[in-house]
């Protein structure tokens, strides 16, 4: 079964967050070397990208926790796995042999699941972070034409990324957490041409960030612009992720969910963090948050970001499989007179 | 009635779509979309100046005026001679999308150079206009460039021209527009809806015969592609229709006015023109309109004289600019905070200097006015009605005014204080970019006399404390606004301990708290970390810091205060999560055969034993005996602490002394007993003790971790490490209770009556330290002898200390199993009382206090672990198997139970 039938036989359940399930590991700067890197010569402690070579069994664990928990979709360990944020580690040479490795992984989990418990259909999304740099916006407040990184050379780096993550063997792709619309174009472009040299085409997903109340991304769009900005793209789905709990994000979704004939996903936060960048919101108060999503049928794709457990997943899936209502599809014709 | 054939049915037109930050989507029901022509080196002679002599603010400024006069599209053209166009395209449209109120609508890249329009297309966020591309240079050009369009997301411009030249005919225009349409969308399969025809808009009234009916043949060929290319729309450079009467605004705008009034009844959907010379077409003078529209449609043989000689009438009179900027009108102070929320800097060093007379010191200035302007900024942010981009704008315009007054403040300072007040490194932590409270506490720290190093933003850990080193800075102020921020701020304050820094840190910014502060940072590094939440406090703050006489006062008031926040929130609990007690069983720790390497026992049964002091003091532990008297260190080296190590040595020397006495006199005995039995775990974290003839003698109720694990961890309980009954094989556990308090009791009172209280004390930690010691002496006589599953061992008391050996000894009321109600079952099985003394007071406590009882687990992977909280099914389950009522369940685990709110 391909992702696109089973997008329509179902709202497709995402996976939840990996950095706090790696942070439940509480894994010291040994941990993040392992052997391999044991003699790295700078710290690696937060490089959770990383764990796919020095901790692959934590990393197949979590993965298949989520489809304990019923997700459809994992997202590989790969949202900073480009040579531009792996340059803070100096591994930007690593970057194919991460993405590689962490399709790998999340492949085996699937297949062990599919064999010790319930041999159902789950594809592997490779995860394309933002990068730390922002096409559009300056970094210093005095030199607002200045631009720490440009188009070509984000597409470049995003280039690497999403072309390791095909030859790979990801079942599709996610542009995700966008804070910078124009970061995101550069990666659609890189995909297109990775789309060539691989000769192969998947599904591309692409999901954004509204920072704040503002109701804007980053770099200042709002979600109807950011919408139309990626438009262009034979997209499989667009949507939210990040940044917002459920209930802040529904109205974005819900917008872009009226103007778009793309499939639409949305990952929420467990809420917003409290004074310790903690998410407090448990599984059955992130499920309220996200039952308005399913009863307007304005998702095709649910999940969870910062905060999210299995449990989440769990406890969202359960409510996706009892509320049967489906997201319309829209022409996209107005009328003439 | 209706006739119901005069009904048309309906057309479907797509909607065109473009974005900057806010969407514009055209669709059948759009009015006129204006596009801003001003921005254009080619038709502007003074934009060109401003690009040729590098004025970038008021160049921005001409695109600023656009918009705010009804733009909806911004066209920026760069093409001449003079100039490097890809370089003055990629430097203009970056600092326009700097500008948010200029940023938010699409912008209309505008070249007739594919290099620059490329270049253009990758500076845009949103999706703008390609203007334009055509079909000059053959078809395999412009499918090539135009595919690339579609990819880098923007709608398409094009123009009516193909290899034979510019379409100057209705039937050229339509023919080249028929075959551009067919090949965009058959070939490139580019969106319709994104395809925009520019049919050549020519001067007309140029005395030339062959221009006559240039109006007329655009707006026919407008009609045409309406009627014939679906979804496309028409576009067209209106300010070329009046080319013939420049330096005539009025007849200019006429001649727009009627163009475009005629151009939209035939269709076309948008325009390049300057949006604030723009007429309302009722509001022309109607002589004037009359002789406009002679020309423009042709409809009199001598048109161009008439409407020329009256031009002449008119003169060239200039209309005045569509709002005046009327906030220039305002106090200054007004003005100030006008240019602060609206990011506009042209005019804020003339208002800083106003506002500089109007007020006694420059100081003033930024507290007063500027200040003012920015909290309006800050609540404006905050409540939404503002977005960053903005915001990094008002810090900009701040910035401005700051640098202004800057030579004033240092004047100041010769005059007032004495200058270095100290110095401040500043930095936004790696991964965060915000900076404008950064930026603004170090305004104010810099009016304050203090020298600012400010390293920027995303300043990694190893660069602020290299730079911190090399300028000898006397304070570190880190700032972040999104939530990682805090934990790189956590990695920063762990880094300067770890290179012994002894300056203070200083911790701001919008995630940040006092709570976080205290709970993470300041634990980390002692030498002072404080939480500033507003820029004026960061001021009293360094003064209090840098003045060795207030230094230490201020810090211990600071700690003081975060203590108070610490135990405030580890009171609060944090919201955990808990599996449920049937999935956490299902994840217990899994028990197998081969390795649990069972072995029986040499001895089943009890056996008890009493021991002198001298065989159990060299197993003592003496680091918490240290500990107790809150000395606080690892034994040995803390007899060598700078601090303690006088005390604890002293401390030290007594207990020897005291024990040595108790070995002489033997008045402390030392008593014990054990027993090894049979043993199996049911599924219900039960453990059943059997007699040798496989009779139950009692049952250990274990408890389970419920707490919420990672994936591929645990649930565990102690009876996991106990062979199920399910394997069907025997294993065996053990049991225990020791004591070191016998005769204590004459002892203590023979202190207390010589009020002497330190040896009493130090008495009872003894014998404290003595049971421990027994149990650990025991445990090594079980595993050895009794038991003899480690007949090979043979370890030291340093390795006994750390727990290198198999097997574990975990005791009731202890993490692992914190239910005190097991050593009533321990007790009757062991019959402690009959065998060594001791009992068990209503509470459950052991007397003599100095004892120890505990279970012998010897599975190699054994270890100790803290149950943590429990849930209410659990809770259930045990009052269940405890046989009480669940009112004294609760009690007695209280401590483990899950606040329930």
């Amino acid at each position: 079964m391909t992702l696109e039938e089973l997008a329509k036989e179902k709202v497709l359940i995402l996976d939840g967050a990996m950095g706090t399930m790696i942070q439940r590991y509480n894994l010291t700067e040994s941990d993040y070397r392992g052997d391999r890197f044991a003699d790295w010569p700078s710290p690696l402690q937060g490089n959770n990208d990383l764990i796919s070579l020095s901790q692959p069994d934590i990393l197949k664990a979590i993965h298949k926790a989520y489809l304990e928990a019923g997700a459809d979709l994992l997202e590989t360990n790969t949202f900073n796995s480009n040579a531009i944020s792996m340059a803070d580690y100096h591994m930007e040479h690593l970057v194919t042999e991460l993405n590689a490795e962490a399709v790998k992984l999340a492949k085996a989990a699937i297949a062990e699941y599919q064999q010790e418990t319930e041999n159902r259909p789950a594809f592997v999304v490779g995860s394309i972070g933002p990068t730390n740099r922002t096409a559009s916006i300056s970094p210093d407040v005095n030199q607002p034409g200045y631009r720490a990184v440009s188009f070509d050379d984000l597409e470049q780096v995003y280039f690497e990324q999403a072309l390791a993550l095909i030859q790979a063997g990801a079942d599709a792709l996610m542009v995700e957490t966008v804070f910078d619309t124009l970061n995101a174009k550069a990666a659609l472009s890189a995909i297109y041409r990775a789309f060539q040299v691989a000769q192969q085409t998947i599904p591309v997903m692409v999901s954004g960030t509204i920072t704040d109340a503002s109701g804007r991304t980053l770099s200042g769009q709002t979600a109807e612009a950011f919408l139309i900005s990626l438009s262009h793209f034979p997209l499989f789905s667009i949507g939210f992720n990040c940044a917002l709990g459920a209930d802040q994000l529904l109205p974005y979704v819900q917008e872009i969910s009226r103007k778009s004939n793309f499939r639409i996903s949305a990952h929420p936060n467990a809420g917003l963090p409290n004074a310790f960048g903690q998410y407090d919101q448990g599984p059955e108060e992130m499920t309220e948050l996200i039952k308005p999503f399913l009863d307007l049928g304005v998702v095709d794709i649910i999940g969870g970001c910062c905060g999210t457990s299995p449990d989440h997943i769990l406890s969202i899936k359960k409510l996706a499989d009892t509320v049967g209502k489906r997201r319309e599809q829209k022409t996209e014709m107005d009328h003439a007179l | 009635m209706m006739d119901e054939n005069a009904l048309k049915p309906s057309r479907l037109i797509l909607p065109l779509r473009l974005s900057g930050l806010e969407p514009l989507v055209i669709d059948s029901h759009s009015n006129f979309v204006n596009v801003g022509e001003r921005c254009n080196v080619t038709g502007s002679r003074k934009f060109l100046r401003l690009i040729q002599e590098r004025k970038m603010e008021e160049a921005v400024d001409v695109a600023r005026e656009q918009v705010a006069n009804g733009a909806q599209i911004l066209d920026v053209n760069m093409d001449e001679g003079m100039i490097d166009g890809k370089e003055a395209m990629i430097q203009f449209l970056n600092l326009i999308m700097a500008e948010p109120d200029i940023a938010r609508i699409p912008v209309m890249v505008d070249s007739s150079k594919w290099e620059i329009i490329e270049a253009g297309l990758k500076c845009l966020q949103g999706k703008g206009v390609v203007n334009s591309l055509s079909l000059k240079e053959g078809e395999e050009i412009f499918i090539s460039q135009a595919t690339k369009v579609q990819q880098y997301g923007a709608a398409l411009i094009v123009m009516a021209f193909d290899e034979k030249g510019q379409a100057d005919s209705y039937e050229r225009r339509i023919e080249i527009c028929a075959r551009a349409y067919k090949i965009l969308t058959e070939k490139v399969k580019f969106p319709p809806q994104d395809i925009i025809f520019d049919p050549n808009i020519f001067p007309v009234g140029t005395g030339m015969e062959e221009h006559k009916l240039n109006a007329l043949d655009f707006f026919r060929a407008t009609a045409w592609i309406k009627a014939n290319l679906p979804h496309a729309r028409v576009s067209g450079g209106v300010s070329n229709v009046s080319f013939s009467f420049r330096g005539n605004q009025q007849v200019r705008e006429a001649m727009h006015a009627s163009f475009l009034y005629h151009g939209i009844q035939n269709g076309m959907d948008m325009g390049i023109v300057n949006p604030s010379l723009l007429e309302v077409y009722e509001e022309v003078d109607p002589l004037l309109m009359s002789k406009v529209e002679d020309v423009i449609l042709n409809r009199k043989e001598d048109a161009t004289e008439e409407l020329l000689s009256f031009a002449a009438q008119l003169g060239g009179r200039e209309k005045k600019e569509v709002k005046e900027a009327e906030w220039r009108n305002y106090e200054v102070q007004e003005r100030l905070k006008h240019a602060l929320v609206k990011g506009i800097a042209d005019f804020v060093e003339e208002d800083t200097e106003e506002a500089r007379l109007l007020l006694s010191n420059p100081l003033e200035v930024i507290e007063g006015p500027l200040m003012a302007g920015m909290n309006v900024v800050g609540d404006l942010f905050g409540s939404g009605k503002m977005f960053l981009p903005q915001v990094v704008k008002s810090a900009r315009v701040m910035k401005k005014a700051v640098a202004y007054l800057q030579p004033f403040l240092e004047a100041q300072k010769v005059k007032g204080k004495p200058s270095g007040a100290g110095k401040i490194l500043m930095a936004t932590v790696k991964g965060d970019v915000h900076d404008i409270g950064k930026n603004i506490v170090g305004v104010v720290l810099a009016c304050n006399n203090y020298e600012i190093i400010d390293l920027g933003v995303m300043v990694p850990a190893e660069k602020i404390l290299e730079r911190a080193k090399e300028e000898k800075v006397d304070i570190i102020g880190l700032s972040g606004l999104i939530t990682p921020s805090l934990d790189e701020m956590v990695f920063v304050a762990k880094e300067m301990r770890r290179q012994g820094f002894t300056i203070p840190l200083l911790i701001g910014g919008a995630t940040t708290s006092k709570a976080h502060t205290a709970v993470k940072l300041q634990p980390n590094y002692q030498e002072g970390v404080v939480h500033v939440n507003d820029a004026s406090r960061a001021v009293t703050v360094a003064g209090q810091l840098l003045a060795a006489e207030s230094k230490k006062g201020y810090l211990d008031e600071i700690n003081a205060e975060y203590e108070r926040v610490r135990v405030g929130y580890s009171n609060k609990q944090q919201k955990e999560r808990y599996v449920s007690l049937e999935r956490a069983r299902k994840l217990r720790f899994p028990w197998n055969e081969s390795e649990a390497a069972i072995q029986k026992p040499n001895f089943l049964g009890k056996k008890s034993l009493e021991v002198s002091v001298s065989e159990i003091r060299s197993f003592i532990d003496w680091s918490p005996f240290f500990l107790a008297w809150e000395l606080y260190g690892r034994f040995p080296k803390i007899l060598e602490d700078e601090v303690v190590g006088v005390e604890a040595t002293k401390l030290y020397q007594d207990a020897n002394k005291m024990l040595d006495e108790w070995e002489a006199q033997g008045s402390i005995k030392a008593k014990g007993v054990f027993g090894l039995y049979k043993a199996f775990a049911d599924e219900k974290d039960t453990i059943h003790v059997l007699n040798e003839n496989s009779e139950e003698f009692c049952s250990f109720l274990s408890l389970r971790q419920q707490k919420e694990l990672p994936p591929g961890q645990f649930y565990k309980s102690l009876s996991d490490f106990i062979a199920p009954k399910s394997a069907d094989v025997e294993d065996y556990i053990g049991a225990f209770t020791v004591t070191a308090g016998i005769g204590l009791e004459p002892i203590v009172e023979a202190f207390e009556k010589n009020h002497d209280d330190y040896s009493s004390i130090l008495a009872k930690a003894l014998t404290d330290r003595l049971a421990e010691a027994f149990a650990e002496y025991l445990h090594k006589e079980v595993r050895m002898k009794y038991w003899g599953y480690a007949k090979e061992e043979g370890l030291e008391n340093e390795d006994l200390i750390k727990e290198r050996y198999r097997g574990i000894r975990p005791a009731p009321g202890y993490p692992a199993c914190p239910d005190h109600l097991e050593k009533k079952t321990l007790f009757d099985l062991l019959q402690v009382e009959e065998e060594i003394g001791a009992v068990l007071t209503e509470s459950m406590a052991m007397y003599p206090t100095a004892s120890v009882s505990g279970y012998y687990f010897a599975h190699p992977k054994s270890a100790y672990f803290a149950l943590g909280k429990i849930d209410e099914d659990q809770l259930e389950d045990y009052t269940q198997r405890r046989k009480i009522s669940e009112e004294q369940a609760r009690r007695w685990l209280a401590p483990n139970l899950k606040l329930t709110e």
